[in-house]
This record gives C-alpha cells, structure tokens and sequence, in this order.
C-alpha cells in the first residue's frame, strides 16, 4: 500500500515541483470523469482512458493477479463479483457504522476495518506463480487504498493523453461531503500523486462549466447575469440537487437536498423488473433476480437499455444464457420505460421542487435548471420539469436543449476550469481563499429597486446578492421633464388567479392512480405569477428637465459595510444626482471593500 | 456590467418636493444574512482578492464568519426515534401487511405528518444500523428480515399512492372519538378530547386546511362552517390497502376476477362504513357540542325577544284602541250630558232670572217707596206718581243684572237719602253709558 509505483513521479514534493499540470477530476461512486483546459482557448476538454471512455467506471477488479479498472473492471462483475469494488468514494473517511453497504450487493462487500474505524474490501489480490498451487491469502483493500489506485489510473490516463505528467488537480465532491471524508480523500489523492487545490461541490462545477460555455459561444444576456439556478446532480446511485443564487458569476447555495437511493441504478432497476418478470412468463420458476449472476448480467444490460433508450425510441436487451443456458430476448421502447418509471421520475421532481421550497422560493423564482450527471440524459426527468415549472424556466438537459454540455462532463469540467485558474496560485493562497472568513459575505435578503408608475416595482440589485455589489439601470423617460427616482427594498409575492375555465392537466405523471390527481381535477386551474412590491422605501431622488425621450440612469452602489451609494443622471446629460444611504446597525463579517 | 433596462414609466416629480442637492434618504437596508459564497470561479476569485487585500485575518474573526455562516446543509436525526422496540425486531418480512410502517422508520411520532424528506432521513439511519452486512460483522446471525420490513416501509411510504392506502387505514393514527360521559365531566372537556379526533380524521379531506374545532369562545359563523365542512366531506380514504391478494397467475382468470370483484365491493362496502361512521361521529360532536346549545338558546331568545316584542306591541296597541274608544264615547256622553244639563240650566236660570228680577224689580219699587218718592217730607200724589213712573223707566232701561247689581246695592238700606243718591248714582251712570238723556228722570236729577 505504499505509493511506490505512482508512474513517473517526481520524487521531490509536489508543492515545490517544477510546474503544476492541474486536470479536473470528477471522482464520481459509479463513474469518474477526467478534464483538463486547453491552453490555447481556455476551453475544458473530457480526457478519455485509455479504453476510448471518457466516463470511466469507479471499479477496480482482480483477476488472476491481475488488476483492471474502467470498463474492463465492469464487465467483470457478473463472472468475477466477489474480486471487483465497486462504490467507494461515499465510504472515504467514513466508519463502518456510518456506511450504507447496499450499492455494493453484486460485488464485493465491504467489511469492517481498523476497529470499525475504517471500511475494507477483502479480495483476491493475488495468485500463486505456479499453476494449481496453494491460494496466497487475500488481500484487504481499505477504501483508501482503492481510491487511491482509482484515481492514479485515473492520473496516469490523464498523463498519456496531455503528454506530461498530471500533479494536481480540483476533485468534486457532494455538496454535504464532510470535512473527514475531504481529508480522506485528499490522502488518497496524494498518496496517487495528486496534490489536491482544492475541493469544489459537484453542483457548483456544472453551473461553473455551464456558465463558461454560454460564455464562450457569447450568448451570455446581461439579464442573466443574475439568476436563481437549481443544479440537479443526478448519478448513478444517489442524487443531489442544489439550488444556487448566481449573481454575476459568484455563487451562493441557498439551500440542498440529497436523496442516497434514488439515481440511475434506480431506473435499471425498473427494466431489471421488466425483463424479469417478462422472462419469467416464458420461464416458469427460473427468476433472474435470485440468481446472482444472473441478475449480474441483467444489471448490466438494463443500464445499457436505460443510455439507449436515452437516445433511440426503443432498444432491446440481448443477454446470451441468462439462466440455465437460455438466452434472453427484449425490446422496449421509450413509452413503455417512462410508463414504469413513472415513480421514479416523479421523485425526480419531487425531490427538485423539495429543494426549491427548502430554500423559501417559488418554482416561479426559478430561472434555470441545470442538470448534470449521466441520469441526466433520460429525456423524461427534463420533459417532466419542464411541464412541472413554469415556462420562464429553462431547464438544460440534453433532451429539451440540444446545444447543452453533456452532463456526465460537466462537473469535471467545471472542475477542469477551476483548476487552470488557481493551478498558478500558491498552495497558502488558495487555501485561504477557500476559508470562511473570505467566503462568508452578507446578503442582500431583499431586493433593492425603483418604485415606478402605479406602485410598480422594478428590480435593479435582486435579493440573495452577496455585498459588495453595483448595479446600473436605465429607464427611458418617454416625456421628460422632471422624474422622481424612488429607491425602495421590494418584496417577491406569488399571486394566485383563478381561470375560469378548467385547462389541459398537461402535468407530470399521467399514469398515477387517480388519487393523486383527484384535487386538482375539480377546481378551476390556478394561474400563479410573481409580482414585486415595493416594501420599505429607502430614499428618493429628483432628475430635473429631462429631455424628451431621454433616459435616466440609476446606479446603486452597496458598500461592504451596507452603506448605499447612488448616482442618478441623465444618460448623457452632466452632473446628475449622488446621495448615500447610511448603514443601519450592522454585524457583519470583515469590512474589506 | 451592462446595464439593465426597465421597462416602466418613472413617477413624475411631484409639486413641492425638494430635498438638499436633490436626494434624500428615507430608509435603510434591512439586515443581512451571512451565506458562504461558493469558492469558484474567477468572480470568485477576484472578490476573495479584494477581501484579502494587504489584510491579514486573526483566528478569531475566522472562528467568528464560521459560527455566522447560515446552514445549508441539515443533517441532523434528532426526530427520528431511536428506541426500537425487540418485538418489532422480530417481524418477518413477509408479513408486511400488518406492519407499522412508520414504527418500523422510527417516526411513529409524526405518522401521517412526516415529510418525505423525514422519512428519507429515518430510512436512511434505519439502513445504516440494519443492514444484513453490518450484522455479519457484528457476529450476529445473518437475519435480513428487519432490513426487509425497512425496505418495505420505505417503499411504500415514498409512493404517494401506497402512502395514501396506507394511511387511510393506519389504526395507530386512528382517535376513537371520546364518550359523552368523559365529555360531560369537565366543562373544557369537549374541546380537548374532540379535537385530536377532528385533527386525525382532517387528514383524509381532500380540501386542506381543514377549519379548526375552536373553542368556547368561537362565533357561529366559525361553528356553522365547521359542521357545514365535515357534513359535506370530501375524502380521499381508501381501502385498497385491506385487498385480498389477486393471484397474480394467468391460469385461473376466473379466480382472479372473482378476486378482484369482491376485494372491489369490499372496499366500497369500507368506504360505505367509514362515511357513515364519519357522519355519526360529526353528529356525536355536534350534540354534545355547548355551543351549539348555546346559539341555539341564543337563536330563541332572539326569537322569543322578537315575539314577545311583538305581541307587546299588539297588546298596547290594541289598549290603545281601546281606551281610544273608551275616552270618545266618554266624552260624547260627557257632551251629551253637558248639553243638556246647559239646557236645563238656562231655561232654570232664565226663570230664575225672571223670578229675580220681578223681585228686583219689586224691591226697586219698594225702595223707591221707602225712600219716600225721593221726596223730602210728605210726598203729593203728583211726586209719588212721577216717582214711581221714573222708577218703572229705570226698570225697564236696565237689563238683568244691572237689575241685581242695582238690588244689591238697595239692599238694606232704610235710609231715604242714600236711597235716594243710588237712584241718582244709578240714573247718572245710565247717562253717562248714553242709555237715557239727561233730564229724563226729573225725580232723581
């Protein structure tokens, strides 16, 4: 277990080590995925393995004295269960008693370990030399271990693709990744020969990745620079979902939500059902499912299915002797897997939604929905949330948005990104950059804004917006002559009209029992918008003799100590208008401007 | 940063409006809240750069901007219920039917009321202490059975469906409403014991919130629109959960459809009950509700103050009609009598007048010889004749009373002379008044 063979490593210390080559690794439990950013145009790029994968399955498998990882490492799991580990990463830094061991059903069980402390596989490592000769004794892998050899194949990977050596890299990680399991982790990556930079939630790199793509093909709009964006992380056995106020590219987390059961392996095993069930109409009394190696294969081509089925209307599973030598034939088309997941995908979207009301918002303050990870690509989980938001919310998936990343790549991207942009820092720099008195900022709880014509409210600083902050704002002044600007904090209500005639229930999950639906089928569909008021006014300011179809411009200036400053002119027009707010009793964290 | 555009029409200044340099500030921002903003990104990055700018931060104020941070992240279990009870540890799996799902979680405390993130939570805890792999390594006896019973409580309980069946006939949760006798015993009584049974049965209602039993306190209006409510209630209760199982085989049909039929008219034959027995139980409430009682008690006295008010008002009127009545024919009689009492009196007082005046006349006569013919020693006949002749004239001049007024005045006089000046005096007044000429009397000049 010593770090010995971590390939052509410079035996110095990394820290100190010639240059820091930093990729983005996405260290996933099911998959992993590996970027780094292209020097000539900034841009993030998915390695691939050596296999030709750029996602990489977390398993490592012992055959024969031999270990395989990837893709080879999963193609064992029905012949050589007991000898591939699989799901790793959520046990890092984790006792025994704190562990799920589920996931890990078809392979390897993990077992207790120092005292319970730590979590182990056992396995048969080894063999011996000689032919027929005495099993050495197995080996016990401690989670550790296995990640580190994960992620130094996944270093040596990203080596031979960039043609020099990898030494550090920014790993995503949960967003309720606990302080032991980021120690945990960062030994593992050292000990493969990654100097960590730092680590970063995986919700917040696909919104990094995202953003910078519409960026980079410029179709950023100046009204998106401040958005609510819910970041759906949807893997392959758990699902974390945050929701996440974007204020010109800085990020807050308002609030998250994890489901540890429900994933892809959730949607496999719909179709594990299916086929089962559907074998056994042609099969008396030989169930797949309670053979393990059966159930192995079955697994496998589910999931196959399932990523098919993603892409194509229909697509079949072909398992040669499934059971008992009989081999095992279907097709399924798209309709039929979203009719018996139908469950499974309204949880998608309950668990959505559960965060969007955790963080005391509407659907309606929603204005995107960013899905990453590979659960991402079923079309039904987008199609669903996008019946069940309102239009205004634009929900990036591959099936409703051509042009999206693709969200098994986006966090390693987002990883990808981050890691060019601090890899020049020192090691104490980011290191304080990271901590929370840099990090904790106050808050706008309300938005700032200009009390217009009829008691209107137009937002200029939305609410949720870290201080220091500065916003402008033009209006246009149709008639001139002298305005009032009315400054004021307003206040987000969710209106609730009635239509009169009962509307399409064009919503989610036609195929519940009809209790479900029940309520909503007898009232009259509710038309919910979101106005603005204007709540606590905080001051006013006069702009005299504006031309005729002038504009006026409004600048608001919140200091780090909530100081206001605001500048009101004409646009083009000399002089204007400067006044400050004064700062009301405030506790707050550092003063730096 | 570009600027944003807004679409709106800015108020025009309003007349008299004036502040130093055009600006004043009428307000201040409301507090903020601390949130830990993401470290990524090169905003970031250029933010952290600001706020680390030739500063230097003491552990203190690090410990200080940690402890301010507002929680994103919420792990604690601390409602889910540790204690689990040796016979439920026992269960087997198969007998899931009978199982108490939410006992099995640890949320017994919640039931109906745990949120699915609650039940996430617990089943979660509940896998990480159950599952087969930990008690392999524990030592104990592989024995999968709880963790079944687990995965099968989750199971249903995350299925908005089968939590609905569930729920419909989940007994724990179930309040038996109270009886009249524990009701009666205290006067706060009704409300206490009445309202854990309206609260669980408000579950079932497909209408949410479901109004509030109140208290003694409550206007009728709430009352009314309480009962209104649970008579008509809409529930959403099923009983799906009780089916016999439907051989899920293709052979006997039959059997399966005779299955099905009855599990169906078992469930209506439920739902039949429960409605019933709902109605019976809002009855229940609603007699021994004081309330009620009370309303209606007020309700009668209005009415009765109505009614009574009324017949008053009859009564009065009609003693009012009646003394009306009573005092008109009184008074007609009253004139009647008058009229002719008048008449009586006039024609007594006529004669009488008659009567008096003959007798004043008599005595003026009398008089006239009393005082001697107004005549100083003895009278001639000549003197006499011309005195009483003036006499008569003077009688005849007066009218009645001034008959009586001039007897008055004789009466009891003897003396002749003063008889004499109250002829004269009598005379010189009935000149004056222009009745008689001077000179007339030629007796009593």
């Amino acid at each position: 277990m010593s770090g010995d063979n971590t390939g052509s490593n410079s035996p110095e210390p990394i820290e100190n080590g010639p240059k820091r080559n930093a990729i983005g690794i996405s260290f996933g439990n099911s998959y992993s995925s590996i970027a780094y950013t292209n020097a000539v145009d900034g841009k993030a790029e998915v390695i691939a393995d050596p296999d030709g994968d750029r996602q990489i399955p977390s398993i490592l498998s012992y055959v024969g004295g031999e270990e395989f990882t990837g893709a080879q490492a999963k193609a064992q799991i029905p012949r050589n269960p007991r000898n591939t580990i699989a799901h790793v990463r959520d046990y890092l830094g984790k006792s025994f008693k704190e562990i799920d061991p589920s996931p890990c059903q078809a392979v390897a069980h993990p077992v207790e370990h120092d005292g319970g402390k730590t979590v182990a596989f056992v396995v048969q490592e080894k063999v011996s030399e000689e032919e027929g000769g005495p099993q050495p004794e197995k080996s016990t892998l401690t989670v550790q271990e296995v990640s580190t050899r994960l992620l130094r194949r996944l270093r040596s990977s990203a080596s031979d693709y960039l043609g020099r050596d990898v030494n550090a890299a920014v790993i995503t990680v949960p967003s309720d990744f606990s302080d032991a399991q980021k120690s945990a982790l960062k030994a593992s990556a050292e000990k493969a020969g990654i100097e960590v930079l730092q680590f970063i939630s995986e919700p917040i790199s696909a919104l990094l990745a995202f953003d910078a793509k519409i960026q980079q093909s410029g179709e950023g709009q100046p009204s998106q620079q401040d958005k609510i964006v819910v970041v759906g992380d949807l893997g392959g056995t758990r699902s974390d979902v945050s929701v996440v106020a974007s204020r010109n590219g800085v990020y807050t987390t308002l609030a998250t939500a994890h489901d540890y059961e429900l994933g892809g392996v959730t949607l496999d095993k719909v179709l594990i059902e299916y086929a089962a069930k559907e074998f056994l109409k042609k099969n008396k009394n030989k169930d797949p499912r309670e053979n393990e190696r059966s159930l192995a294969k079955l697994t496998l081509e589910a999931e196959a299915v399932k990523k098919a089925l993603s892409l194509g209307a229909s697509a079949s599973f072909s398992i040669e002797s499934l059971i008992d030598g009989i081999d095992f034939s279907l097709s399924v088309n798209r309709t039929r897997f979203e009719l018996l997941g139908s469950k499974v995908f309204a949880s998608f979207t309950r668990l959505i939604e559960g965060a969007v009301q955790k963080a005391d918002l509407d659907v309606l303050d929603i204005d995107e929905i960013v899905l990453s990870g590979g659960t991402s690509h079923t079309p039904k989980i987008a199609s669903n949330l996008q019946s069940h938001f309102p239009e205004s919310t634009v929900v990036i998936a591959p099936s409703t948005t051509p042009s999206a990343v693709n969200p098994s790549e986006l966090a390693a991207r987002g990883a990808a990104i981050q890691a060019s942009l601090i890899s020049e820092f020192e090691t104490q720099d980011i290191v304080e950059n990271t901590e929370a008195v840099v990090t904790v900022t106050p808050h706008l709880p309300h938005a700032i804004g200009l009390v217009t014509g009829d008691d209107q409210f137009s937002v200029i600083v939305p609410p949720e917006t870290p201080v220091p902050v500065r916003r402008t704002a033009q209006i246009a002044v149709k008639d001139g002559g002298d305005v009032l600007i009315k400054l004021a904090e307003g206040v987000r209500e969710i209106k609730v009209t009635q239509e009169e005639k009962p509307a399409t229930n064009g919503k989610k999950d036609d195929d519940d029992d009809e209790d479900d639906e029940d309520d909503e089928d007898d009232e009259p569909e509710e038309i919910r918008s979101k106005v603005w008021k204007a709540n606590k006014p905080l001051a006013e300011a006069a702009i005299k003799g504006v031309k005729k179809g002038g504009k006026v411009e409004v600048q608001i200036n919140v200091a780090a100590d909530l100081s206001v400053t605001v500048v009101a002119r004409e646009v083009g027009g000399k002089g204007g208008v400067r006044g400050t707010i004064e700062a009301g009793a405030v506790q707050q964290n550092g003063s730096a401007a | 940063m570009a600027a944003i555009q807004i679409m709106a029409t800015l108020p025009a200044l309003p007349d008299g409006w004036s502040a130093e340099k055009d600006f004043k500030a009428v307000g201040k921002l409301s507090q903020p809240t601390n949130r830990a903003l993401e470290a990524v990104g090169h905003h970031y990055l250029a933010h952290a750069r600001r706020r680390r700018h030739k500063r230097t931060f003491s552990e203190d104020e690090k410990i200080q901007a940690q402890e301010n941070v507002k929680k994103v992240e919420k792990d604690d279990d601390d409602d889910i219920d540790d204690n689990e009870d040796p016979m439920l540890l026992q269960r087997e799996a198969k007998d899931w039917k009978t199982q108490d799902h939410y006992a099995i979680l640890g949320l017994q405390k919640y039931r109906w009321r745990a949120s699915e993130d609650q039940i996430k939570r617990a089943h979660r805890k509940k896998v990480l202490k159950h599952h087969p792999d930990k008690k392999a390594a524990a030592g104990e006896e592989e024995n999968d059975q709880f963790f079944k019973c687990i995965q099968r409580a989750t199971d249903i309980l995350l299925d908005p469906v089968k939590r609905r069946q569930y729920d419909s006939v989940d007994e724990a949760a179930e309040r038996e409403p109270p009886s009249k006798k524990d009701v009666q015993k205290k006067p706060g009584n009704f409300y206490k014991l009445w309202r854990p049974v309206f609260e669980s049965e408000g579950r079932f209602s497909k209408k949410q919130p479901v109004p509030q039993l109140g208290d003694d306190n409550s206007t009728k209006e709430h009352v009314e629109e309480f009962y209104n409510f649970w008579y008509a209630f809409d529930s959403w209760r099923s009983f799906e959960y009780l089916d016999e199982d439907v051989p899920d085989d293709n052979e006997s049909r039959d059997q399966k459809r005779h299955v099905e039929r009855k599990n169906n008219n078992a469930r209506k034959k439920r739902k039949n009950e429960d409605v019933q027995r709902l109605r019976k139980l809002v009855d229940d409430a609603l007699a021994q509700d004081e309330r009620i009682k009370k309303f209606r008690q007020e309700g009668n006295k209005e009415k009765n103050k109505k009614r009574l008010e009324k017949e008053a008002a009859e009564k009065a009127a009609k003693e009012e009609a009646q003394r009306k009545k009573e005092e008109e024919e009184k008074a007609a009689a009253e004139k009647a009598a008058a009229e002719k009492s008048a008449k009586e009196d006039s024609k007594k007082a006529k004669e009488a007048a008659k009567n008096a005046a003959k007798k004043n006349k008599r005595v003026i006569r009398g008089a006239a010889k009393d005082g001697n013919y107004f005549t100083d020693g003895e009278a001639s006949p000549g003197q006499i004749d011309g005195a009483l002749n003036d006499t008569d004239a003077l009688i005849t001049k007066l009218d009645n009373e001034e008959i009586a007024a001039l007897t008055a005045k004789l009466q009891g006089k003897t003396d002749k002379a003063a008889i004499k000046t109250v002829f004269q005096e009598e005379v010189k007044r009935l000149v004056e008044a222009g009745k008689a000429k001077d000179g007339e009397f030629k007796t009593l000049a």
